[in-house]
């Protein structure tokens, strides 16, 4: 370790430094003053909300390297005025979290693990038995010869946690290709 | 909130669950208000509030009631308010009968079907026009579905999402003195007479100091000068009459005159990101965008009949132009497919015959009818009511989606669930194929939420997302490609709804489509004349002839002038406080609804300490910080034309703009599938008579007697015993739901590693589960075993005679390999009794029984379930009795006469009432909700046996769950 210089003295820059009581920067070890928060070295600043309850805080995501590296409240949002809840605060973990799951994975009937599959095949796949269970279980009329016109054998469960934008092509498609069973968080 | 000067939180503990927003509670707080937490836990917010008044989960309605009753009883209701901006002169139906004349039931009680037909609840008119209920916006669920007799409740309340039913034509007759025996006020009066505060202190375990406390305190800070918040959460929610509680809120709330204006209301506090948002545009089986029902089948089988149910052109409000909202649906959906000709498309549109929620949907699956299903960031496995058949349920399909950050309970049951383990299901013979997509996160895509309080915000995107994580855009964007391109060339008409839907969203270089464009076309614009092409910015743009279109009249102007109006974000700081350059709340940027009832009816703030708007003479307008909610020329004493209707039939002292008759609702002449005033009945597992009338528990509550869905005794019933206490739900501050996006994440996990249950040291000594061990529960559905935390913040409740424990248990936990940390998951305690409402299950309440010790592993934990089952001598029929009354159609027993008197049993009931999550259906919005909206309708054939019972017999059953 260096030697310390007369002027690196804790007692000197606690003088020196502004801060008279000692508390502050006068006595940050020489490790503590090298280390520079990830907010500040970050490339970029995207101002987002909160994915967890519908309070609607203010983050904001710090990007350096096109990786997010740290996501804090956000001071100029009226609602949480830069405040953000333990949950909020462990979002950077929702991106970088090493049980993240990044690739499809597909089970076949009657299998006991997990396989590789390309994305395209798998979606490719979804496509083909859409189609097929909304013929399956399509249904012209009621008993009394009534219109339904609808499919019962597709249903969906999940909005409340993906975007309105995202809601309103879900609920588009299915209701184009009279999937009536959609549901999602509000109903429990 | 933070203008508050009293804030009541009932069936939420907002400082565990929303403790960003609980800021505001503290800061009305430091201001001088007064804070009540009315809970069954000490919790969290009770520790920061002035005053805890413990209650006995499921009774609110006894509370709130007796609320109500002193407010009118003391004269401390504020008279100009309530004679001017309610339904308290109008005069009901001669033929209205009260739970009070038929002993638990109002008329019009069909007990085969468990529904209520409402024409005897209806308005009397003035001889122009034709009173009758039978409005019935959502109401997409009333008739039973032949073949399927399980639960089809109507639903439904989430209609009501943005304001009140129809009510037929014509003028309703008032009497402004309030003193005809057949006036809302008069029949308010006499129906809450008997919620006294000895009712309270003996059904609600609350005592009479405690209740004079708060009604003072709330009394006391409900005037010109003061008003008085309530906030909720699925505390209330969660109960087979959940929409009943927060009407009951809604009636005390405009009897103080605390609607409409600041630091008034009622709080809804919803539990994820844009639960709000897909309840505004739906993935709800019975709304389509903007709370337009899905059409029924026999009810809705044209264009006219479809819209006039949602609202006629003769009724007051902007309602009444439901047909222009609708055709800028279709028109935004099927474009130039969609002509006057063809009624917009309208034949497009699927039918609904019945409620088809997802509890039914999982019942569906159980009898194969269903093939595929897309799980899209909820994890039903841990999060939905009564686990096991949820398990069960996805082991019947032929495929599975599950799009998600990582493997979720619901993507790996089949190999690691707790179906495996018991030997119920075994891996190689599961036929489901699975399909686990990985999904971008909020990082990752740009997009709106819209918060608890209407407020959509925009999220900018910060990075592209890894390998093959895509947003839910882009995958149903992609599905829809396929979809259209392997039907290409189709000439079968049940393909042109997918082959002329508008789906040409500009792609980026990955392929993701861009939101700004679908947010644009949930905007509307214009289709045709000068500006063609350009964004509408506001709904009262649209029209119903096709020259514009719209996705969701209710965000119309979200991306007014072409600006996406939900990503402004000039800071707080620099805003006055109702920040209305942060973002977009809809309808209009309002962020107080109903704010015209903020001013009297000369256009006059109440007090120039709750100012919001006001009536400008001189400009002739209204005006103030908040936009108002109100046609902005309309003054104060307007009267409108004779035979006007729509908005222009709104009177200069309508403040409930989207309401039929434009009043705020004490008593509900229409919707409310389950009573049009809410009354009392217990929880269905209740082990406590109902104090009140020979009806134990909700006639209309939705119930599906099943072997998979098993009830325990109830009050009076032999075999209650064996599951004497009472658990509840709810959630932590360091989870989310069914733990999805936190028992995966390793900070999260840390600080809340294991599942547990609370109980108080008497309990603990009762059954002899010691601190920090391990206990076992028992519910009729499952058995878990939690940690037990001995606490003194569970006290036993004295309810007539009787101890009542009770257990909390968080629901965070499920059972999987795949999670940081795993656990047993309380919702597979849970069964599912359903509001009529809202099809939401009854979670906060719920019989059990607990011994020491882990439970047992493999088959003989079914041993052990079956065990508790066959002692209590359940059949299926147990708890699910619908009707308790004698003579079932009408009471024959005199009012007053306690049902229960000669019972010898209560013990426990009561679960907390807690929680946080979701929601709910009627709830919405916050400030200002609706006052008196209601639900819609519908029956609900059950599929319980509902014959009649031997007076006094209770009932159990119930409930169920959570989460997500």
């Amino acid at each position: 370790m260096a030697r310390l210089s007369f002027l690196e003295w804790p007692v000197i820059r606690q003088f020196t430094s502004g801060d008279v009581t000692g508390r502050g920067p006068a006595v940050t070890s020489g490790k503590t003053r090298a280390v520079e928060p990830r907010t500040t070295t970050a490339d970029r600043v995207v101002q987002s909300v909160c994915p967890y309850c519908a309070v609607g805080c203010g983050q904001r995501v710090f990007v350096k390297d096109e990786k997010v590296v740290q996501i804090e409240g956000d001071p100029d949002s009226p609602v949480s005025r830069g405040r953000l809840c333990p949950k909020g605060a462990a979002s950077e973990q929702l991106v970088n979290s090493p049980r993240r799951v990044k690739k499809v994975l597909y089970r076949r009937p009657k299998g006991t693990d997990w396989e590789e599959l390309d994305l395209d095949t798998a979606v490719e796949m979804i496509a083909d038995r859409f189609l097929e269970a909304r013929r399956n279980h399509w249904q012209d009329a009621d008993p009394q010869g009534r219109p339904l016109r609808r499919t019962m054998g597709i249903a969906s469960l999940g909005g409340a946690t993906i975007d309105n934008e995202e809601n309103y092509l879900a609920k588009k498609l299915f209701t184009a290709a009279g999937a009536i069973q959609m549901e999602n968080q509000a109903r429990i | 909130m933070a203008n508050s000067d009293c804030i009541v939180i009932q069936g939420s503990n907002m400082a565990e669950c929303h403790p960003v927003g609980f800021q505001w509670v503290s800061e009305a707080k430091a201001r001088g208000a007064k804070v009540i937490h009315i809970d069954p836990r000490f919790t969290r917010t009770t520790a920061v509030a002035d005053k805890h008044v413990p209650i006995r989960a499921g009774t609110d309605i006894v509370l709130l009631g007796a609320l109500i009753n002193y407010a009118i009883t003391n004269e401390l209701w504020f008279k100009e308010y309530v004679s001017a901006y309610t339904n308290a002169p109008m005069i009901i139906n001669e033929k209205f009968k009260d739970t009070e004349d038929l002993e638990g039931l109002f008329s019009g009680f069909d007990s085969e079907t468990g529904a209520y037909d409402m024409a005897t609840w209806a308005y009397e008119m003035e001889d122009d026009g034709t009173s009758q209920a039978g409005g019935e916006r959502g109401q997409g669920d009333g008739s039973a579905d032949e073949g399927d007799a399980e639960g089809h409740g109507a639903s439904s309340g989430e209609s009501h999402g943005s304001g009140g039913p129809p009510i037929g034509s014509g003028r309703p007759k008032r009497d402004e003195t309030l003193q005809h025996p057949r006036s809302v006020f008069q029949i308010l009066k006499r129906h809450y007479a008997r919620y006294t505060p000895q009712l309270v202190e003996e059904t609600c375990g609350i005592s009479p100091a405690d209740f004079e406390y708060l009604a003072k305190t709330i009394t006391e800070n409900s005037n010109r000068d003061r008003t008085t918040c309530f906030a909720y959460a699925v505390g209330w929610t969660q109960h087979s009459q959940g929409a009943q509680f927060i009407r009951t809120a809604a009636i005390l709330q405009l009897l103080l005159g605390n609607m409409g204006r600041p630091g008034g209301g009622i709080m809804a506090l919803r539990g994820h990101a844009t639960i709000q948002g897909s309840t505004d545009i739906p993935t709800l089986f019975n709304l389509l965008p903007g709370y337009l029902p899905m059409p029924k089948v026999g009810t809705h089988d044209t264009f006219q009949q479809w819209v006039d149910a949602v609202g006629t052109k003769e009724q007051k409000g902007f309602w009444a132009d439901a047909d222009v909202y609708a055709v800028n649906l279709l028109k935004a959906w099927w474009g130039d497919a969609a002509t006057k000709d063809n009624d917009w498309a309208f034949d497009y549109l699927p039918r609904l015959s019945g409620a088809h929620g997802t509890y039914q949907t999982a019942m569906g699956m159980l009898r194969d009818e269903v093939d595929g299903y897309f799980l899209l960031g909820q994890n039903p496995a841990v999060g939905s009511a009564n686990g096991r058949m949820q398990r069960m349920a996805m082991s019947h399909l032929k495929w599975l989606v599950v799009r998600d950050f990582s493997l979720i309970e619901s993507a790996t049951w089949w190999k690691d669930g707790p179906e495996i383990e018991t030997g119920e299901l075994v891996t190689e013979d599961i036929d489901t194929e699975v399909f686990f997509l990985p999904a971008a996160n909020h990082t990752e895509k740009a997009g709106s939420f819209t918060q608890t309080q209407r407020m959509v915000q925009w999220r900018h995107q910060a990075v592209k997302p890894p390998e093959d994580a895509r947003s839910e855009l882009q995958f149903m964007f992609e599905l829809g490609v396929k979809i259209r391109e392997k039907l290409a060339g189709s000439t079968d008409w049940r393909d042109r709804p997918l082959l002329d839907l508008t789906w040409d969203y500009p792609v980026d270089e990955e392929g993701d489509p861009d939101p700004v464009s679908v947010l644009a076309e949930i905007n509307g614009r214009f289709e045709s004349g000068p500006d063609a092409g350009k964004p509408l910015s506001s709904y009262t743009q649209m029209k119903a002839d096709g020259s514009t279109s719209g996705g969701c009249w209710i965000y119309t102007g979200v991306y007014a002038d072409g600006v996406n109006q939900a990503a402004r974000r000039v800071p707080g700081k620099d805003q006055d406080e109702i920040a209305s350059q942060w973002a977009w709340a809809w309808p209009a940027n309002r962020r107080i609804l109903y704010n015209r009832a903020s001013a009297d009816p000369e256009g006059r703030p109440w007090s120039e300490r709750k100012k919001l708007i006001w009536w400008d003479a001189e400009a002739g307008k209204w005006t103030g910080p908040d936009v108002p909610d109100f046609p902005a020329d309309r003054a104060p004493g307007a009267q409108p034309e004779p035979g006007a209707g729509g908005p222009a039939a709104l009177a200069g002292d309508d403040p409930f703009i989207m309401q039929a008759d434009g009043k705020g609702w004490l008593f509900a002449p229409n919707g409310m599938v389950d009573g049009p005033l809410p009354t009392h009945y217990e929880p269905p597992e209740s082990h406590v008579g109902n104090p009140l009338y020979a009806q134990q528990n909700s006639p209309s509550r939705v119930m599906f007697a099943r072997e998979d869905n098993l009830y325990a005794p109830g009050a009076g019933e032999p075999g209650g015993d064996v599951y004497p206490y009472v658990f509840t739900t709810y959630r932590l501050t360091e989870h989310h739901t069914a733990g999805g996006m936190s028992r995966t994440l390793p900070y999260l996990s840390e600080l809340q590693p294991e599942m547990f249950c609370e109980i108080s040291p008497e309990l603990a000594e009762l059954t002899g589960v010691e601190p920090y061990g391990w206990a076992t529960i028992v519910s009729p559905r499952a058995a878990i075993e939690v940690r037990a935390l001995v606490t003194e913040r569970m006290k036993p409740l004295k309810v007539r005679g009787r101890t009542v424990h009770q257990i909390g248990l968080p629901y965070h936990w499920g059972v999987g390999s795949e999670a940081v940390v795993s656990g047993d998951s309380a919702n597979d305690l849970l069964g599912l009794v359903l509001d009529p409402n809202t099809q939401i299950q009854e979670a906060k309440s719920n019989a059990c029984a607990m011994v020491p010790g882990r439970r047992p592993r493999g088959p003989e934990l079914l041993d052990m379930i079956d065990k508790y089952r066959s002692e209590a001598g359940i059949t299926l029929a147990t708890g699910h009795t619908r009707i308790t009354v004698p003579d079932e159609q009408s009471g024959t027993l005199p009012p007053g006469v306690d049902p229960s008197a000669g019972e010898s049993f209560h013990w426990p009931s009561a679960g907390a009432a807690e929680a946080e999550e979701e929601e709910a259906a009627v709830e919405h919005e916050a400030q200002a909700a609706q006052d008196a909206r209601t639900g819609a309708s519908g029956a609900q054939p059950d599929g319980g046996p509902n014959g009649k019972s031997p007076h006094g017999t209770g009932t159990a059953g119930h409930e169920t769950s959570e989460e997500d």
